[in-house]
């Protein structure tokens, strides 16, 4: 569905998406890497369990949220893609951690 | 000119409630609405239906919140035929004392205000801090205890808003937006508006204009001192549920968003966020519940409430030209089951009930002491 655009550099950061290993270019978001990784929804809604993914790319439509290195709910779209970052699917509500 | 047998200015909270009252008792009602340059606090309030502090010194107001809680599961029910679920949960709800000289307070004020309820009766409890941890996970050690009491409970306030407008409209009532109003002619029994563009005339009119009275009343023979007094509100990423029920200015919705409140600032009409503010509400509920800490804040702002000058609400009726009311407060949410049931069909009938004569705004006529 998505094609990198031409002048855009090398993909060459590797980075885990639902457990698969994707080559993204240096720069690129973390939702990008849902994209690359030819995902179509990388979240389920709290209250529907409806499928979403990254939408607006730019921080406002929080469809792209997602478990990043164990951090729950992050906009993957505002976080920059780094060696190693393992992207997993954000299950409806953030559970709450009480000691 | 179109004629109707009520007009209501302000479509907001209060206006559309009296609005939708006055519909389903019958009336032809016109609902003017300002537009987007409108203040709208009915799109910027917590959504806590409230009783437990409300009324101290004013047993008027400690009823008149009561008969609204009362009210309002009759009115959550009324408005599912809307096809808007208003998210009404009215199980109780505490407000959470950090240290001691806050319990000692809070427990003097619930002895007050029990004592002010007489027959009425007022049930409540104090809870210590081991009792509220056995009913909230996580509660932070700051919090020594708390005051809880039935009538509490909390709802989604946009979704009311949105019932209360599809109710008034199913019901037959005309909305009329972006009508701010440009003339006012009043005679008893006899108003006309003008109002973008169009002129509108009834033998009834209430204002339920929030901040806008403080102008239009005068101009029916009434007043109505009303100031803006800034809240500003943080609001959490949405978790699994925590808490059964709403804790003053810590509540969750029941679709997990945790909302964070309730400051007051006299700063005129600016709805400006402020860091120190944001950070003394996020302070407080950390000390509240050390977890909070831990999540991400995804929405803040800040709203004007429509505060008189003593706190409480005003309604009014015009001696002058008898027809035309007042209605004004800083709760339309709490209120809305009264303002729908009550207040509404007393407009209706063309006269407020003597219950309502403390709310007068004659109230502040008394001349200050040389």
């Amino acid at each position: 569905m998505f094609r990198p655009r031409p002048e855009i550099p090398a993909a060459t950061i590797a980075v885990e998406v639902e457990g698969r290993i994707v080559l993204v270019p240096a720069g690129a978001s973390a939702a990008a890497a849902v994209l690359m990784a030819g995902l179509s929804s990388i979240r389920e809604t709290p209250v529907g369990a409806s499928e979403r993914g990254p939408y607006c790319m730019m921080g406002s439509c929080f469809d792209c949220l997602a478990e990043i290195d164990g951090a729950p709910n992050r906009q993957s779209c505002m976080v920059a893609a780094r060696p190693g970052m393992r992207i997993r699917r954000q299950r409806g509500a953030r559970a709450i951690e009480i000691e | 000119m179109r004629r109707f047998d009520a007009i209501v200015i302000g479509g907001g909270l209060v206006g559309t409630a009296i609005g939708y009252g006055l519909t389903r008792a019958g009336l032809a009602v016109a609902l003017l609405d300002e537009g987007d340059i409108a203040y709208r606090a009915s799109r910027g309030n917590f959504g806590l239906v409230w009783v437990q502090s409300k009324g101290l010194g004013a047993p008027h107001y400690q009823r008149w919140t009561r008969r609204s809680a009362e009210e309002w599961p009759l009115l959550a029910a009324e408005l599912e035929n809307t096809g808007v679920d208003v998210g009404l949960e009215q199980k109780g709800g505490a407000q959470l004392c950090l240290g001691e000289a806050e319990l000692a307070k809070r427990r003097a004020m619930m002895e007050q205000m029990r004592a002010e309820a007489g027959n009425f009766g007022f049930e409540y409890r104090m809870l210590d801090h081991d009792e509220l941890a056995a009913m909230l996970p996580g509660l932070g050690s700051a919090v020594v205890g708390a005051s809880w009491t039935p009538y509490d409970g909390h709802a989604n306030s946009l979704a009311l808003f949105h019932a209360l407008h599809n109710g008034f409209a199913a019901a037959g009532g005309t909305y009329l937006p972006n009508c701010t109003v440009t003339q006012v002619a009043a005679a008893p029994g006899d108003f006309r508006i003008d109002a973008g563009g169009e002129t509108v005339g009834a033998p009834r009119i209430v204002l339920a204009a929030g901040l806008g009275n403080a102008e239009l009343a005068p101009l029916f023979g009434l007043s109505a001192p009303v100031r803006p007094q800034r809240g500003q509100i943080l609001v959490t990423e949405r978790t699994t549920r925590a808490w059964p029920i709403p804790l003053g200015s810590i509540r969750q919705t029941p679709e997990g968003s945790i909302l964070l409140g309730s400051s007051e600032e006299d700063v005129g009409f600016d709805t400006s966020q402020k860091p120190e503010i944001m950070r003394a509400i996020a302070r407080r509920a950390v000390l509240s519940f050390p977890w909070l800490a831990e999540l991400q804040i995804v929405r803040a702002w800040a709203a004007l409430r429509v505060m008189p000058p003593d706190g409480l609400p005003i309604y009014d009726e015009s001696e002058r030209f008898p027809g035309a009311f007042t209605a004004n407060c800083h709760s339309g949410v709490t209120l809305a089951g009264a303002h729908a049931n009550l207040f509404a069909p007393m407009v209706a009938n063309g006269a407020l009930d003597p219950m309502l004569a403390p709310f007068s705004a004659k109230r502040f006529d008394v001349p200050a002491a040389a």
